[in-house]
């Protein structure tokens, strides 16, 4: 039964011949299939918005998860600190500059329109509030959500074709603990701190313009600046990008975890972390806004 | 009442009757079943209705093989019982049957896409059966909790195709961090026991490099390295050889012969490179089309008359015989 072609090299020949031959058939055959299945694939999809209550159900189950498992052992301290030190250090230089910068802008531009109202004196308070209430927190969060988002998504994506994360999960290492809860609650935490960096940052940037030209005393400006704030408004407008901090985390990390197939899709993974967790930062923003508003009043009941 | 409680229940009925011989009615799966239910007032803890709590098991479809039955007996280490898998409209095992006998190396061999690497992820609990049972180490895999789950895997060790070694990390540390997690060693031991398996596989002057800098076969040296540390009584190695040239190929299919031999460590490998399962093959097993057409020795699976293996043994035949 056995003929085992290595006595003469027509047999060899011919048996290398024969084995490309098979492999032809065999690729074909695989191409075949390959293609049937993508046909199978669309005609599913072509539900109009199937796929997107899938994905969206899919996000929902890994939320449900993450408060499921979050507040159970083993907590991972330390990577929670490696998390932290991504999120929060390595960050600095970024929002840091982006929070300068738009603080002297927006006091270049603010300076023109008020001086023709002849309200230059309220620069400052106008600076605290829009920095404070609005472009500080969701500047923070936007710019975050550029760098971590597709950071984590890359990350655990390429962990996840490489088999990484079922390496940990075959060694009984709980990867939804190490992977995905450090990094969402790292960012749940160190999303306000930053925010309070950026927000100082911008003020600083400024003052610095206000200074340089109209040489406005510092006591007078943060005098005027944080006249118009509650105490809530800061608090509120704060915390919220904990809620961001949450879904840049939550999102990128879903859609690292769940990368099928290779490289492609771990580049697709990244992408789709940062669109998607901006754009549900700033529809989440209209709805804590809109909500703060309703519980602790406009800012005109500051006065 | 929960899956949990029930289970932790027919445990202890099943431990209270100590070594068992044959079948005993609880501790087939840990599962009151019909026929397994005791005579007289349901014991409190076993709902009513076993629709709700295990539909599976009173699937009409269900095969003979499936719902409650008797584990398989001591020498088998794992064991799989009519499983049936898909992943949407696509079905990848449709009622695959494998035991593995203690200490002996089964050889799963077939070609790419034919559901291999999805087989053996049934093995470790990375994926569930849709229908049949796995029985690992005497226990049936697909009805444990995430906790029981975890502690099974303990004993079982998983070589992936790359080796799946952390790249954040050098080899030392993706050893260490293993024993970190799972023991409460010193740090003498612990790194007594890192050096002691990269000996095993030869590679101690890899210690401080980092995955990226080592080449395929070491990766997989390395990751064999770090599945044995954790001492486990079953290895699974997902295409062992794949990428690598002869002579590695020889080293690591001889590195798991040499682990069968001198520790007893039972293993399952899926392969299609012949050179390697002509070293490895304690038995044979050939899949297609997400069943197992073919079992036994290599050479009987060999001489077989059904047309997809002789193309199989054809198409490689060219590369010699090991």
């Amino acid at each position: 039964m056995e003929t085992l072609p290595t006595d003469s090299l027509t047999q060899r020949l011919r048996a290398a011949r024969r084995t490309r031959q098979n492999e032809k058939i065999l690729q074909d055959k695989e191409i075949e299939r390959k293609v049937e299945v993508r046909q199978e694939e669309v005609r599913q999809s072509s539900v109009p918005g199937e796929a997107f209550f899938a994905e969206a159900g899919g996000l929902f189950g890994f939320v449900g998860r993450f408060f499921a498992r979050f507040w159970r052992r083993p907590f991972e301290f330390k990577e929670l600190l490696t998390q932290m030190d991504e999120v929060g250090t390595k960050s600095l230089t970024l929002t840091g500059v982006v929070g300068f910068s738009i603080g002297i802008v927006l006091a270049m531009q603010s300076r023109g329109t008020l001086a023709r109202f002849g309200a230059e004196s309220f620069l400052p308070s106008m600076l605290a509030l829009s920095v404070i209430k609005e472009i500080g927190p969701v500047l923070t969060a936007l710019v975050l959500a550029g760098r971590l988002g597709a950071g984590m998504g890359a990350e655990l994506g390429s962990m996840k074709v490489t088999e990484q994360i079922d390496a940990l999960e075959v060694a009984a290492l709980k990867p939804f603990h190490y992977l995905v809860v450090t990094r969402v609650l790292a960012c749940v935490i160190m999303f306000p701190i930053m925010t309070m960096l950026t927000d100082m940052l911008a003020l600083t940037g400024g003052y610095l313009e206000a200074v340089l030209s109209g040489g406005m005393d510092i006591r007078v400006f943060i005098g005027t600046a944080f006249d118009s704030l509650r105490f809530t408004d800061v608090v509120v407008d704060t915390m919220k990008t904990s809620v961001f901090g949450f879904i840049v985390g939550i999102v990128s990390c879903y859609l690292g975890y769940n990368v099928r197939g290779g490289t492609r899709e771990v580049g697709r993974a990244a992408m789709q972390s940062v669109v998607i967790s901006s754009l549900l930062i700033l529809i989440s923003d209209v709805v804590i806004v809109r909500a703060s508003i309703m519980i602790f009043g406009d800012i005109s009941d500051a006065a | 009442m929960s899956r949990i409680s029930k289970r932790a229940d027919a445990r202890r009925l099943s431990d209270a009757d100590g070594a068992v011989s044959g079948p005993h009615p609880l501790s087939d799966d840990g599962l009151a079943g019909p026929a397994d239910e005791p005579t007289g007032a349901p014991r409190a803890g076993v709902p009513g209705s076993l629709e709700e709590a295990e539909p599976h098991l009173v699937d009409p479809e269900a095969g003979p093989v499936t719902g409650n039955s008797p584990p398989p007996p001591d020498n088998i280490v794992v064991e799989l019982r009519d499983v049936y898998k898909g992943f949407g409209p696509k079905k990848i095992l449709k009622g695959v049957n494998l035991a593995v006998e203690r200490g002996t190396s089964a050889v799963v061999l077939g070609g790419s896409g034919t559901g291999k690497s999805v087989l053996t992820k049934h093995v470790v609990g990375l994926l569930q059966p849709d229908k049949g049972e796995v029985w690992v180490l005497g226990e049936r895999l697909d009805l444990m909790t995430q906790e029981q789950l975890d502690a099974k895997r303990t004993r079982l060790g998983y070589l992936f195709q790359g080796g799946a070694l952390f790249d954040s990390m050098t080899v030392f540390e993706n050893m260490r961090f293993f024993l970190d997690r799972l023991t409460t060693l010193r740090k003498d031991e612990k790194d007594d026991l890192i050096m002691e398996s990269l000996e095993d596989v030869n590679l101690p002057q890899t210690r401080d490099q980092y995955p990226a800098e080592l080449s395929g076969g070491q990766k997989k040296r390395i990751g064999l390295a770090r599945t044995l540390i954790l001492r486990p009584d079953i290895i699974l190695y997902d295409e062992p050889t794949t990428g690598l040239d002869p002579v590695s190929v020889r080293v690591v299919s001889e590195l798991i012969v040499k682990l069968r031999d001198t520790r007893g460590i039972s293993s399952i490998a899926i392969t299609h490179d012949l050179l390697a399962a002509e070293i490895i093959t304690d038995k044979a097993h050939f899949l297609l089309d997400g069943e197992i057409v073919e079992a036994g020795t290599l050479a009987e699976v060999r001489q077989s008359n059904h047309p997809a293996l002789q193309e199989f043994f054809e198409g490689t035949d060219a590369y010699g015989h090991a």
